[in-house]
């Protein structure tokens, strides 16, 4: 190390380094698997709340509101703890694996949460489409599905792009809550560092990984968007996706600021 | 059984409810500081001075960019450790303690401060520059152009998102039950834990926190409706 950088300790990043990154890989795996879980989940969830029928819809929104309007660390130990509880029977219907591991609790209720967030995402972008586009497709001949993938999907996709960066950008800042279960993620192996060493600098350590992930898939997200609007680019330039906008809409919030908050 | 365990003479209730009023009173106590200094960051942050503006807006990139759980041990570790460190100069010897549940609600208000100074900058772009040439027209000093001309304005615009942090700081009380404070979630956990039934208490806490989103949802729009009786 050169001398001018000698006032830096890194003897704290040298014995423990290793469980610092061994807490970033779970993190990492943590977020991928709910987004996408939860990405697979938006859609159906979408398409429930724009349904015709009373029944899906009044589903699809008490799950909304439930999963938005309640804090995550509530929902966590709901599924953590509570599996517990219905052990008995979690056991004979062959899930306790499942529940038991706080792995797969994050998992399940991260998926679940963002499930909910990426539904008013997509449904919000899916009204988006103007009316007249659809049935004007369908006045061409062209049955439903083709609709869909060739002219509703293209264009909802882009409109919900940047929002659901965000809202990427959300679950890794909350996967920390996971540190909180017991799992040893980024956040739990430095809470496990700072109970041995009780060296606060670890924090510091742990919030400039954190933001580097976060400020990354800003950058790349951006990248990303201004590559697959580039046929758009005349009508509005890109600004840089925002670190983080705050999740959530006021739950009464209708199309409008669906719509307009992101 | 549940709802012995509930409202019965030694029941849980009174337990959680006193928890659901800390939560509300952790909210509201730390939402003022945070928008405040929300507005005082993004005044910074748009004012001429480079350093400044420099300086908060790494703050603001820097508490949005990490978990919340995170800045919250960050500030709330950190300013005991700030006050231990007076407390040493100042009294040697004598230990410098902090009410918790005081230092949870300024770890909060940081992270509002934080996200509610984008809030703010939008609101403060949008109002017409024009009106700043039309007030020092009238010979108004810079100052009053802000406490009479800006401020008035900025509310209705700042509402929607205002509104919106203040639903996710509700939900972020919810984190310093893992630090000292009380709040609605620790009381069900201390419940859950006496009883065994973590089921029945974490839903009877999701249901009062899902009370609270539903009705600042309501107060909310009643307030924006308001807000936007002038306009059409």
């Amino acid at each position: 190390m050169p001398p001018w950088l000698s006032w830096v300790d890194l003897s704290l990043l040298q014995t423990q380094g290793w469980r610092l990154w061994a807490g970033l890989q779970v993190t990492v795996q943590v977020v991928t698997m709910s987004c996408a879980i939860g990405f697979v989940l938006s859609y159906p969830v979408a398409l429930m709340r724009l349904s015709r029928h009373p029944l899906p819809r009044a589903i699809s929104l008490a799950y909304v509101t439930f999963f938005r309007g309640t804090p995550l660390l509530c929902q966590l130990y709901l599924v953590y703890y509570g599996a517990g509880e219905i052990r008995p029977w979690l056991t004979s219907v062959g899930l306790w694996w499942f529940f038991r591991d706080a792995f797969c609790c994050c998992i399940f209720t991260f998926a679940l949460n963002t499930g909910a967030y990426q539904g008013e995402i997509i449904r919000g972008a899916l009204i988006s489409v103007p009316r007249g586009q659809i049935e004007a497709a369908r006045a061409l001949g062209l049955s439903r599905y083709r609709v869909a993938r060739h002219v509703v999907w293209p264009q909802a996709l882009l409109v919900a792009l940047r929002p659901l960066g965000n809202e990427l950008i959300s679950i890794v800042k909350a996967s920390a809550l996971a540190a909180i279960v017991t799992l040893l993620d980024l956040m739990g192996q430095t809470r496990f560092i700072f109970a041995r060493t009780f060296d606060f600098s670890i924090y510091l350590y742990a919030a400039a990984i954190y933001f580097a992930m976060t400020a990354a898939i800003a950058r790349l997200w951006t990248m990303a968007e201004r590559r697959l609007t580039r046929h758009l680019s005349r009508a509005a330039a890109v600004t840089p996706l925002d670190m983080s906008v705050p999740r959530a809409a006021p739950l009464s919030s209708g199309l409008s600021t669906a719509l307009h908050t992101r | 059984m549940a709802l012995q365990l509930l409202f019965g003479s030694d029941g849980w209730g009174p337990l959680l409810l006193k928890g659901a009023g800390i939560t509300i009173a952790l909210a509201l106590a730390s939402a003022p500081f945070g928008f405040g200094a929300g507005l005082l960051l993004a005044l910074m942050r748009l004012s001429g001075s480079p350093a400044l503006r420099r300086i908060c807006g790494g703050f603001t990139t820097l508490f949005r960019g990490i978990p919340d759980l995170l800045s919250l041990f960050l500030v709330y570790f950190g300013l005991q450790a700030a006050l231990n460190w007076i407390g040493g100069i100042v009294a040697p010897g004598q230990p410098v303690t902090m009410d918790a549940f005081v230092a949870g609600a300024l770890s909060l208000a940081v992270v509002v401060a934080a996200y509610s100074s984008e809030v703010w900058i939008a609101a403060l772009h949008a109002v017409p520059p024009s009106q700043f040439d039309a007030a020092a027209a009238l010979g108004l000093s810079k100052r009053q152009a802000f406490a009479l001309v800006t401020l008035p304005q900025l509310g209705r615009v700042a509402l929607p998102g205002l509104g919106n942090i203040w639903t996710i700081l509700l939900k972020d009380t919810s984190l310093i039950s893992t630090l000292a404070v009380s709040d609605l979630l620790r009381a069900a956990s201390e419940a859950s834990r006496s009883t065994l039934r973590p089921l029945l208490f974490y839903s009877a806490a999701a249901g009062i926190y899902l009370l609270f989103s539903i009705a600042s949802g309501g107060v909310q729009a009643m307030l924006e409706r308001r807000a936007n009786r002038g306009y059409a």
